[in-house]
């Protein structure tokens, strides 16, 4: 039992906070939320030089090996810079889920890429009528002569409008039909039929809805070899929910810092605001709740190997409580930096909707506390 | 990083839970479970300190001069983990953790000699007068006072709040010895003998309809200055490092887990018509359980700052904060879950030794006064607010 970083963690730690300190500004973000590309290809080339991208990917397909603690400290320092590449989408979903379900080959002609910089992935899977449910797919695959046939439409695809290639979830139908499997497809972003509509995304980056009308992909667009995806798709999202929970950690830290800088500059009442205990406690419980997220953060990522339902509790617990904690810590730190919390002239609203973006992808608390009760009692009664 | 103990870790592991097995008998484990206080009587509690004495185990926080068991942090994770598992009695914390470290740190050659194997073997029960009916949360204001008379001291006051005086043989208690500029400067720390004449005890049922805590009054009570815990006026700062040990030793996620479980058992019982059917109460247990989730982790992230000697500052105040909050949320969830049984009072102690047919099942006892006596969970060991104002001063500096 041993919760400490190691060596090697700290250094990426330090070179991450540093990198955010440095080259993350303010100034950047402005710049990049009003860019319709909503990220840097600059900054991508560094994360590239840096290891980053290569970071969790495996070491035969160019990657580093590294593991979900390694993840968490990473996304971390991006919390605190408010970083808006599309990292979620390319590396901790997209080449999670081809390094999990693509052969050798797809493994192949994709890990490498992604580690070098030169391939964007993003994955579409969430429909509207499905919520939060991840089983639930319409979207469908038809076999053809040449391949597959995908029809349907996604919502809410994070950075789809930056990818190269969409990771597409559809229903595979056979000759009788609906077959209850779902498959994963690699769908190039010029593929006729494929039609992506991106919008600027709250707290940063941006997202798209796509559809595909009568996408005709070749017959290898399949993932691996057509068994149903839907626990590999859990899978690549609890590890997610697990690396976007350390990233709202870090972005809680920053707003707590930042309302805690305030409180001791800004006087009313001829004192400091801080100076008043209703504030020093508001400020115990943020930093209480932000000490509970990180904690939370670490479990979710020691778990993601788990069996599978220890796993997805662990990941739901900590999207729930995580989600929870960043609405009080986001809300919080508005209130007390009063009227001027409520403007676009300081960073604390920016912050504050990434965290709120956070809450809500895939699914908020209230969600997740069910999810979590429901694998309980599975457990209990398996 | 590694949430799995190691292959030493879990051979400790089989040792204690093979020294559980051969030691804790069922009615031990019977009083327990239906124990709705804080503490285990001492008929119960003492006879769990004896076992754990036999087998060197009476006091794993202490250095292993003194009798420790020189357990590293993650053996006294283990030890307490599997203890709060299996139902042990909860002994009386006031000798071994209390007044124990203050001693082997501050006490005499000669107070050393004569307390500490007292403490270990349990033949001494101590109770705590810290705080009196004008001093709450507010401690260094105290009054009660002693004067000193030749080689002994002569106190007059009371103290309250003074959990199982009504069992102590011995007393350690902070008392006025002089009145300065700084009330904090005028205290010191002394032990009584709870025979001294001069002492009542008047007993206070809390709302639970238990008796666990008491008023204690002094009326010319001879203390001799040997009884006096290092130097005079500095009892403010060995009390204050006895509080540390009093707000967290830092595991407490295991018991929780173990309350919860007993309340999810019962919403999954047909004693309750199933409450786990109501979505809002499964939600409720998973949102408790990942509450504990989370303090574990925040314990288990102490513990490995601990193994490697760095200090985990003030996060004993969090410790004390969250634990003291979930607990009363896990009893909370229990008067929930047990629905109209909730308005079934049993009024006779101990609920383990009734001589009628309760109106309850047993497994139902003790919701209610856990719920009712567990408000105080926030209040004693220095408030919620108190812990808050400690976290923004000592962490946030403010």
């Amino acid at each position: 039992m041993d919760l400490n970083l190691s060596d090697e963690q700290k250094l990426l730690r330090e070179s991450a906070e540093r990198f955010v300190t440095e080259s993350y500004d303010a100034d950047h973000r402005r710049k990049t939320a009003n860019d319709p590309l909503g990220f840097s290809p600059s900054v991508w080339k560094q994360f590239a030089e840096l290891g980053w991208l290569a970071l969790p990917l495996p070491e035969e397909f160019g990657g580093l090996g590294g593991g979900a603690v390694d993840l968490g400290i990473l996304m971390e320092a991006f919390g605190r810079g408010l970083v808006s590449e599309p990292y979620v989408a390319t590396v901790v979903l997209g080449a999670a889920l081809i390094a999990r379900c693509g052969s050798t080959e797809q493994k192949q002609a994709s890990l490498p890429k992604v580690a070098d910089g030169s391939l964007k992935l993003a994955f579409a899977h969430s429909e509207r009528a499905a919520r939060f449910d991840l089983a639930k797919v319409t979207t469908s695959a038809n076999k053809t002569a040449q391949g597959w046939r995908l029809a349907g439409s996604k919502i809410a695809v994070l950075d789809g409008h930056a990818a190269d290639e969409i990771i597409v979830s559809a229903h595979i139908h056979d000759h009788r039909g609906p077959s209850g499997r779902i498959g994963l497809f690699l769908v190039q972003a010029t593929t006729p039929g494929l039609v992506i509509s991106d919008y600027p995304r709250l707290g940063g980056g941006r997202a798209c809805n796509i559809e595909l009308f009568d996408a005709h992909l070749p017959e290898d667009a399949l993932l691996g070899d057509g068994s149903d995806a839907r626990p590999a798709i859990e899978w690549a999202v609890d590890r997610a929910m697990a690396a976007l929970g350390a990233e709202a950690v870090g972005i809680m830290q920053t707003l707590l810092d930042t309302t805690l800088e305030y409180t001791k500059i800004r006087k009313q009442f001829g004192r400091p605001l801080s100076a008043n205990q209703v504030i020093r406690h508001r400020l115990a419980d943020m930093a209480m709740q932000v000490d509970e997220a990180r904690s939370m953060a670490l479990r979710a990522a020691l778990k993601v190997d788990a069996a599978p339902i220890e796993r997805a509790r662990a990941a739901s617990g900590a999207k729930a409580k995580i989600g929870k904690c960043a609405r009080f810590v986001g809300e919080q730190s508005i209130q007390l930096h009063g009227g001027m919390g409520v403007t676009e002239e300081l960073e604390v609203g920016a912050y504050f909707k990434r965290l709120v973006a956070f809450d809500t992808l895939f699914g908020g608390s209230a969600h997740h506390y069910a999810r979590h009760a429901q694998l309980g009692r599975t457990a209990v009664s398996a | 990083m590694d949430l799995s103990f190691n292959a030493e870790e879990r051979a400790f592991q089989d040792e204690v839970r093979g020294f559980i097995a051969k030691n804790l008998t069922e009615e031990m484990k019977r009083a327990t479970a239906l124990t709705p206080s804080v503490f285990s009587d001492p008929d119960i509690g003492m006879a769990w300190q004896r076992a754990l004495h036999r087998q060197g185990w009476g006091a794993p926080g202490w250095p292993v001069e003194y009798g420790g068991p020189n357990w590293t942090p993650a053996q006294r994770w283990i030890f307490e983990t599997e203890c709060a598992r299996a139902g042990v009695p909860n002994v009386n914390v006031m000798g071994v953790k209390m007044v124990g470290p203050v001693i082997i740190g501050f006490g005499s050659p000669e107070q050393k000699n004569f307390y500490l194997p007292r403490i270990l073997s349990g033949e001494d029960y101590w109770c705590q007068g810290y705080s009196e009916p004008g001093s709450g949360s507010d401690l260094s204001s105290l009054k009660t006072r002693a004067v000193r008379d030749g080689d002994d001291y002569i106190i007059n006051g009371t103290k309250i709040w003074t959990t199982h005086a009504h069992h102590a043989n011995r007393m350690f208690a902070l008392v006025r010895t002089s009145d300065g500029p700084r009330q904090q400067d005028g205290i010191s720390f002394i032990l009584i003998d709870m025979k001294t004449p001069g002492i009542t005890t008047r007993p206070i049922l809390t709302i639970g309809g238990d008796h666990e805590v008491n008023q204690v009054f002094f009326d010319d009570v001879r203390v001799p200055v040997t009884n006096r815990v290092g130097e005079e006026g500095k009892g403010w700062t060995y009390g204050k490092y006895l509080l540390e040990f009093e707000r967290g030793s830092g595991i407490a996620s295991a018991k929780l887990r173990e309350g919860l479980k007993a309340i999810a058992d019962l919403a999954e019982s047909d004693l309750t018509g199933r409450a786990i059917d109501s979505p809002d109460i499964a939600a409720r247990i998973s949102e408790v359980e990942v509450d504990i989730d989370a303090l574990e982790m925040t314990e288990l992230r102490v513990l490995s700052a601990l193994q490697t000697g760095q200090n985990p500052g003030a996060v004993s105040s969090i410790l004390k904060l969250r634990n003291s909050e979930i607990r009363q949320a896990v009893t909370r969830l229990g008067a929930d879950v047990i629905g109209h049984d909730a308005l079934t009072v049993e009024p006779m102690r101990p609920l383990y030794k009734l001589n009628h047919e309760p109106a309850l099942p047993e497994e139902m006892l003790t919701v209610m006064p856990e719920y009712l006596n567990g408000r105080a969970y926030t209040i004693f060991g220095g408030t919620s607010e108190i812990q808050r104002d400690i976290i923004a001063k000592m962490m946030l500096g403010i």
